[in-house]
């Protein structure tokens, strides 16, 4: 590998080293000619916004997403030197519902059918390489379904809502999760684009953690609401510019997901080196402490660690 | 609009029964002690705010209040417990650890600073579930603890043919279903996780995973849905899985059908032992079907809830939440000789007629062990 082109919108800030830049919308057909005109072999595709916000509204993140990856593949049909695809999809397209089993592996379909919002996005997205993966049976595709990304630098509808000060939850219903440390996507990344495998694989941190567990951990508060509240809660906040809650999201907090990584292990060879506790744990230490954080008022360490002191003292005093 | 009255409720402060009186009454005054009748009336250890500053806020045990040092005579070699107005500290350790005696027994300082570890584990959210969720610290020292009681007291259950439960690998325990709710399945767990000291990981109709807090509960406890893929996982991750293959039909069935199995589903259990090659425990339970005699169904209603069936028995919804009280007959699970699987070879769950021929057999065994029972009960209730 000799050359990176980096494509978007937005120019990058900073240093970006041996990379050449150039600004273009994917949604025009002047990516066609980057991609010919420079010998591509190698395209990495990541621009699936999940954010409606920082698209500028859901009917441009419609747009952005899939209007973007036609116009992409498009351009990549007709590049002859063409090689190697990585696209970077989402766990999102399996849903959450009481239906699902425990773990989703990379053969198993949604139990329904995404009907709205970035999960819809990204099954359209992920439909359309599929077709793509067809008609240029020489390339090799490799799909990556990350799981919620998380970390200090990252913008997402799930970082959003863990910023929120009092976190409202759907009463009755603990949703299991997995995370992956923003670090681990860029590696995965680069790991897919230089390697040679190809499919689709689940990308996330091991093991688990429930949504009451991960409160804990931030010390944060709280709020177990029926879902419609939760639902009516999250069109205020949205309209508030304070998180985004989809539908989508919603039934996320409701059922939770599981991805089986398996495949991930052993075909793709890829270990994340943060657990899914472990990048919630980075995460959650860039965010600032919260109200039950240890050394804070409402630390349940402080309280407990006060009365063991005391019955301590009571003892060999 | 005039300044709000402040109404004192209780003594505000003072000793005695809420008379009004600066003067604490003669059981007040008895239960201040010697040092209280020594020094001054005023400054008795009890919940005192000074008299001279009635209109103080009853105060905290840690702040001395300005008025009461004086009170106390001006000495500033008394102890920081007289000086200090309400309960003094050493009173709150001393009846502390006389209730954790009580609580915990003669060991209780190791066992209440485990308990508290426990409890900062809960709160700092420093613990670890399985990919399906099972928290085994909340199952076992809060859902079995409270589950054992009742089925120790309440079912009398008698559990038999414990060692044909592997001790360690996978396994499968098939077991009928009855009781209206599924109490029988909370049984079965608490039972065997008390005899073998294992887990058993139930499979719940999606129902289960729908229902606010019940899903929680399920989640935490082990469960995970009745569906090939994850009883396969389970089963391959060395698990004790327990499936009802009833389900619904057998739970909610009218009480004139007790003890009649009714048809195992489509055998996918059998399937996923097949090809995990892991044993069949069959699990054979006397006692759950008269818990809750289900004598009447309302349809209209439960197509309405989304529920299979609302069911009525004798005493629900008759006598309202006493109804939920369920009958405490006696109980026996008897665990069957285990099914072994593992001779056949790994394309066998793809024949059908093997998977109803071993369905039939499991099916069989639970029904021909369920009348043996039966002949030898005397009585529901004994």
């Amino acid at each position: 590998m000799d050359r990176v082109i980096g494509v978007d919108v937005v120019p990058p800030r900073g240093d970006i080293g041996e990379m050449t830049f150039v600004r273009a919308d994917i949604r025009n057909p002047v990516i066609a000619k980057i991609i010919v005109k420079s010998d591509v072999d190698t395209v990495v595709h990541m621009s699936v916004v999940a954010t409606p916000g920082s698209a500028g509204g859901r009917t441009s993140m419609k747009e952005f997403n899939v209007i973007g990856t036609m116009q992409l593949l498009a351009a990549c049909q007709k590049a002859p030197t063409l090689r190697h695809m990585v696209v970077k999809s989402t766990t999102t397209v399996y849903g959450a519902s009481s239906r699902d089993p425990a773990m989703f592996t990379e053969d198993m379909n949604p139990k329904r059918q995404p009907r709205s919002g970035y999960a819809k996005d990204a099954f359209e997205v992920e439909s359309y390489v599929r077709g793509f993966a067809r008609r240029r049976p020489d390339v090799r595709v490799t799909m990556l379904r990350a799981a919620n990304v998380i970390g200090p630098l990252t913008q997402s509808p799930i970082v959003q809502y863990f910023n929120l000060p009092v976190i409202p939850t759907v009463l009755g219903f603990d949703p299991r999760m997995q995370f992956l440390h923003e670090s681990d996507l860029l590696d995965v990344l680069r790991h897919a684009a230089m390697g040679d495998s190809y499919g689709t694989f689940n990308v996330a941190g091991d093991g688990v953690i429930m949504l009451s567990q991960a409160i804990r951990r931030l010390g944060r508060t709280a709020l177990p609401l029926p879902p419609f509240a939760v639902s009516s809660l999250g069109g205020m906040l949205r309209k508030a510019g304070l998180a985004d809650f989809s539908p989508e999201q919603v039934e996320f907090l409701t059922y939770g997901r599981g991805v089986d990584t398996t495949r991930m292990r052993d075909e793709l060879a890829f270990e994340p080196r943060y657990t899914s506790a472990e990048a919630f744990a980075d995460f959650g230490s860039a965010l600032g402490p919260g109200v039950h954080s240890p050394g804070r008022i409402g630390s349940p360490d402080r309280v407990l660690a006060g009365l063991e002191g005391s019955l301590g003292g009571e003892q060999h005093g | 609009m005039g300044d709000a009255e402040v109404i004192p409720i209780g003594t505000r402060g003072r000793p005695g029964r809420g008379t009004g009186q600066d003067k604490p009454s003669s059981a007040a005054r008895s239960l201040a002690g010697p040092t209280a009748r020594n020094g001054s009336a005023k400054s008795a250890p009890r919940k005192v705010a000074p008299p001279s500053a009635p209109q103080d806020p009853p105060a905290t045990e840690v702040e001395p209040t300005s008025a009461g040092a004086p009170a106390s005579g001006g000495t500033s070699s008394t102890t920081a417990t007289d000086r200090t107005p309400g309960i003094p500290v050493t009173d709150w350790l001393s009846a502390f650890a006389h209730g954790a005696r009580e609580v915990f027994g003669e060991a209780w300082e190791p066992r209440l600073a485990e308990f508290l570890a426990f409890l900062r584990r809960r709160l700092t959210g420093d613990y670890v579930v399985d990919e399906y969720g099972f928290d085994p610290e909340v199952t076992e020292r809060f859902l079995i603890a409270s589950l054992r009681p009742i089925a120790e007291k309440w079912f009398r259950i008698e559990v038999r043919g414990i060692e044909n439960i592997p001790t360690e690998g996978g396994a499968l325990v098939v077991s009928n279903h009855s009781g209206t709710i599924p109490v029988d399945g909370l049984m079965t767990m608490a039972s065997i996780h008390d005899q073998t000291g294992r887990f058993l990981r139930p499979l719940g109709a999606d129902l289960v995973f729908k229902l606010p807090l019940v899903s929680e509960m399920a989640r935490k406890a082990g469960a995970t849905l009745a569906c090939n893929e994850d009883a396969e996982r389970m089963l391959r991750g060395g698990e004790l899985v327990g499936v009802w293959p009833e389900g619904f039909k057998g739970i909610g069935k009218p009480y004139a059908d007790r003890y009649k199995l009714q048809r195992f589903g489509r055998g996918g259990f059998v399937g996923a032992a097949l090809r995990t090659g892991v044993p069949i425990v069959p699990l054979s339970v006397v006692g759950a079907e008269e818990i809750y005699p289900l004598v009447g169904n309302v349809p209209s209603l439960a197509r309405l809830l989304g529920v299979p069936y609302i069911p009525i028995t004798p005493f629900f919804p008759l006598l309202g939440p006493l109804g939920l009280v369920p009958l405490p007959s006696k109980w026996i699970l008897e665990f069957g000789e285990p099914i072994r699987t593992d001779e056949y070879d790994e394309h066998a769950a793809e024949d059908p007629m093997l998977v109803f021929n071993v369905t039939d057999q499991v099916r069989e065994t639970i029904q021909q062990t369920l009348y043996q029972l039966l002949m030898q009960r005397t009585s529901v209730f004994r």
